[in-house]
């Protein structure tokens, strides 16, 4: 049966796409067909973060409107064959979704896929909501900061009243919390927010924390989503994400502090 | 943290700050999301209904909605202006 994942935040530039793209590469390296979908109509970029930007030919509103097929608009990843991106429309009509249009294109997907990746735009208007109407599970993207924690919760609300599940009274969609940028030093010189506090009042289950790391720009500047770079740390931390989502026990890491000794002495 | 941080002014991190202010804030909004959203226009209607009778301000009326586990109370509040 196939699984609809929305990644979502409210707030802008906590790392959604990067966390799409870096969620949907690792699902499908480890051998499930998987289908990403930007739906950030009008200001496109998954297929930026995925390196595919001039293999664009179709987008997902084509789809919807029925100009082409499923098949001719995705886009096949060139690192992984299991992976297909449908891109956004760069489209200025804010109406160009449709809840109809999105949930028949949804339905011919999960005939095929494994796992369908949505990737939320910032807000909660058309896009965002209808990136998380269908969903099954929810990613919720948060950084370890006063504004971003407030729009998550505010996410969250939306989550347990708008979304199908919700409105036909079924099980309610699967909260997950994903803290990025997150830097264990600022944590414990109590600068910024730790993954405790940020439990304490969100209560979501936590999948996984991502640390505040150069490769997530280096990945995104070369068009290879970070998890790829199996040394980082960050690409490391979405590996470890996806194993817990896919059931396996690993322990939380990059949450304290591993400075050595004379870094620490010295700072830096 | 550094060794020259030992030497710094002993400094109270904000994170502690931020987390009260989000703790606040977050329940005032959940609070306020359970509210049926006819609360606003309510209140404005019922306001126009009372000003039709008495002369009263646009503050002499306050709705406000309560739930427990057991019921749901909307409570209505009207202050009178003094009888002279």
């Amino acid at each position: 049966m196939a699984r609809i994942i929305v990644v979502t935040s409210g707030k802008g530039g906590v790392g959604k796409t990067t966390t799409s793209a870096a969620i949907a590469m690792g699902l499908a390296k480890r051998g499930h067909k998987t289908a990403v979908i930007d739906f950030d109509v009008g200001l496109r970029n998954l297929d930026l973060i995925m390196g595919c930007e001039r293999r664009v030919v179709y987008d997902f509103v084509n789809v919807i409107n029925e100009e082409a097929t499923l098949n001719q608009a995705l886009i096949r990843d060139k690192n992984c064959n299991l992976l297909y991106i449908l891109p956004a429309s760069q489209t200025r009509d804010k109406d160009a979704l449709s809840q109809e249009g999105v949930g028949r294109v949804l339905d011919e997907l999960k005939k095929d896929f494994k796992y369908i990746v949505c990737d939320s735009p910032a807000g909660i208007e058309k896009g965002a909501h209808l990136a998380m109407y269908f969903a099954d599970d929810a990613f919720v993207v948060t950084n370890p900061e006063v504004s971003s924690v407030r729009d998550s919760d505010r996410m969250l609300g939306l989550l347990a009243s708008k979304s199908r599940r919700a409105e036909q009274n079924e099980e309610p969609i699967n909260e997950f919390l994903l803290l990025t940028r997150y830097s264990p030093d600022r944590v414990k010189l109590g600068e910024m927010l730790s993954v405790d506090d940020v439990q304490d009042i969100l209560s979501l289950h936590l999948l996984g924390v991502i640390p505040e790391s150069k490769s997530v720009l280096n990945a995104s500047n070369s068009g290879m989503p970070v998890i790829l770079d199996e040394k980082s740390d960050a690409g490391q931390a979405y590996a470890d994400i996806v194993a817990r989502y896919l059931g396996e026990d690993r322990p939380h890491r990059f949450i304290d502090d591993k400075k050595g000794f004379f870094r620490k002495l010295f700072g830096g | 943290m550094s060794l020259l941080d030992y030497f710094r002014i002993s400094k109270v991190g904000t994170a502690s700050v931020a987390k009260e202010r989000l703790q606040i804030l977050v329940a005032h909004e959940r609070s306020s999301k359970n509210q049926p959203s006819y609360l606003p226009q309510l209140q404005k209607e019922l306001l126009a209904v009372i000003q039709k009778y008495v002369n009263v301000g646009q503050d002499a009326i306050s709705v406000s909605f309560e739930q427990d586990e057991e019921q749901e109370t909307l409570e209505l509040n009207i202050v009178l202006p003094d009888q002279k």
